[in-house]
């Protein structure tokens, strides 16, 4: 019986170091096993289920002061989406530019950054943190997003903002090859929506967003990493579900293996 | 798991070895009696000195780590090697270090890795503060699948072995939350059991005998007897070392979340900002790293069979004080 029991525990200490060393050996092939893939989105269900569970929806991010603004902010992703079409929007200053407010709304609308101007505006200075691992502190001006979409009147059945952009970003080299291009876009949660700080931006410290910050307008959601601030935003679309679009996880990033949520 | 954990200083559970059956009385070993004995006179005692058999030499085995603390141990090893690996990947999207509460790539680095396009070709160049030193085929410039990339650090530290952000922070957090619960699963037990404030916490006696123990420890003079049953002073000292350091790691990790700093902004100011705390993370990483290599070199120059036997089971034998046999010793049981 002792000696059962104690050949048992050999074979679980044996079978567990095994497990330990393969696991470690194997680590880099099974990262794209579909079985790991699900851990992984287990993983980020836990932490962004611990994480807002930690903090109302309301719970706003740091704000700083005028002299902690980084001299220089870094653009990054795409620089210049340089389509004929939006080039012509530069030569004419954004004049032309329309934001569509789509999907599940009482209200469609088309704004000019023009309109947007006009709206009451809020300024704010916050860090930007990239996925990457720096940081770049800005003050952003712009219209609160949730003020928008209570004008158009959002259907209790949304749950999602999507947002499309105009640059088609071609990808990092990663996995042995250069990722496939795609037409950048993003979505948040329609909390995050209505999220005090979440603005639709037209500045960045004083002036108006040049090209390679995302001109004329872009998305700031302050307590997410850099690559859910969508640049260059054409359409605001309401929607239940992000499933059909692209490739199916809520934007350009996620759909090449980055965590939808993104506030870790 | 094992629950009958010793409430906790080492207690001895068995004598002898393990073949014959444990005697809880007599832990100096019949041996050392045997040597007192036949060394002053033997007719003042009563009975004959048992001898131990020369192919089983009694020696005292006891139950040193208990469930909780080996399970946990090892536990903490896979963690740390996924977090090391997979941290590393991370690291090489963007291989710079900055201090403060911004930096990007204008901002001045305290520590960089990088490449440079020179006319005798690629050079892979690590700055460390105001030096800077030439790692080509290492850090900066170095081969993955056989060709030369531009990557901080190499394919053979980093997990995965390719360079991807996305998928080295899927293995990052999964094992961050193994190493969060594992961690409090630790602590948690340890203050219960005591093992933490008796074990671990160095007490003024301890911190007064440091110098003797630095000196021990240069000469490579491992404790032996009662002094081999309890952690000496720099091992209390290294392993309170490391529950700090792991500590710091995922404060740290969770100060450069932005989501987190909305939570609990504090720690922001704690490590001065996101960048210090990326920056602290890393020199975390590399004092445990230091860590790792010193206690693996202690366990070899310990005698590696008995002690990562004492991880795996629980059981260490003690290693003999030879003093203890010699004439000195009697007397002075004597006296």
């Amino acid at each position: 019986m002792a000696d059962a029991l104690s050949l048992t525990r050999r074979a679980a200490l044996v079978a567990g170091f095994g497990a330990a060393g393969y696991l470690v050996a194997n680590a880099t092939s099974i990262t794209q096993n579909a079985a790991m893939a699900r851990i992984f989105e287990g993983v980020e269900d836990w932490t962004r289920v611990a994480q807002r569970t930690l903090q109302s929806k309301n719970g706003l991010a740091p704000e700083y002061r005028p002299a902690d603004i980084s001299p220089v902010f870094k653009a990054n992703g795409t620089l210049n989406p340089n389509t004929n079409a939006y080039n012509a929007h530069v030569a004419s200053n954004f004049q032309n530019w329309r934001l569509a407010i789509k999907g599940m709304v009482q209200n469609p609308m088309s704004l000019s950054p023009a309109d947007i101007h006009r709206l009451p505006a809020k300024s704010q200075i916050t860090k930007h943190d990239c996925v990457e691992g720096w940081t770049a502190i800005g003050m952003w001006t712009g219209v609160p997003l949730g003020l928008l979409l209570t004008a158009a009147g959002v259907s209790p059945r949304a749950r999602y903002v999507v947002f499309r952009c105009a640059d088609n970003l071609t990808g990092e080299p990663a996995k042995g090859g250069e990722q496939s291009p795609g037409q950048y876009y993003e979505s948040i949660s329609i909390d995050d929506a209505f999220h005090p700080q979440t603005l639709i931006a037209y500045a960045l410290n004083g002036h108006p967003l040049d090209v390679q910050h995302g001109a004329p307008l872009r998305l700031r959601v302050e307590r997410q990493l850099g690559y859910k601030q969508a640049k260059y935003i054409e359409s605001i679309e309401m929607t239940d579900s992000f499933a059909s679009i692209a490739g199916g996880k809520g934007g350009y990033w996620e759909d090449r293996g980055y965590e939808w949520y993104a506030g870790i | 798991m094992s629950v009958r954990s010793p409430l906790t200083n080492f207690h001895a559970v068995a004598v002898t070895n393990p073949v014959v059956p444990p005697k809880p009385t007599l832990a100096v070993s019949s041996k050392a009696v045997f040597v007192l004995m036949s060394s002053v006179d033997a007719d003042s005692f009563h009975g004959s000195p048992r001898e131990p058999s020369a192919e089983s030499p009694t020696q005292e085995i006891i139950y040193r780590h208990s469930g909780t603390v080996r399970w946990t141990h090892w536990i903490n090893v896979l963690c740390i090697l996924f977090l090391l690996g997979s941290g590393l990947n991370i690291f090489n999207a963007h291989p710079r270090l900055y201090w403060g509460r911004s930096g990007a790539d204008s901002d001045h680095a305290i520590f960089s890795i990088g490449a440079v396009d020179r006319p005798d070709g690629v050079h892979g160049l690590t700055q460390v503060g105001p030096w800077q030193f030439d790692t080509t085929g290492v850090l900066g410039w170095s081969k993955t699948n056989g060709e030369y990339q531009a990557r901080g650090w190499p394919s053979w530290l980093t997990i995965p072995s390719f360079q991807d952000l996305a998928d080295a922070r899927h293995w990052h957090i999964l094992f961050a939350w193994i190493l969060v619960f594992n961690g409090l699963l630790y602590v948690l037990y340890g203050l219960y059991a005591r093992h933490l404030q008796r074990d671990i916490w160095p007490t003024i006696k301890d911190l007064k005998a440091i110098p003797s123990s630095i000196v021990d420890h240069i000469k490579l003079k491992h404790p032996v007897g009662e002094e081999a049953k309890r952690y000496n002073v720099l091992q209390r000292l290294a392993y309170l070392g490391v529950i700090i350091l792991i500590t710091s790691m995922v404060l740290t990790g969770l100060t450069m979340s932005p989501w987190f700093n909305a939570i609990f902004p504090y720690t922001l100011d704690l490590f001065g900002g996101r960048q210090s705390a990326r920056t602290i993370h890393f020199l975390s990483a590399t004092l445990i790293v230091l860590f790792f290599f010193v206690h693996v070199a202690e366990v070899f120059l310990a005698g590696p069979f008995n002690e990562i036997r004492s991880m795996l089971t629980g059981y260490y034998r003690v290693p003999r004080d030879d003093a203890a046999r010699g004439p000195d010793t009697t007397e002075e049981k004597n006296g």
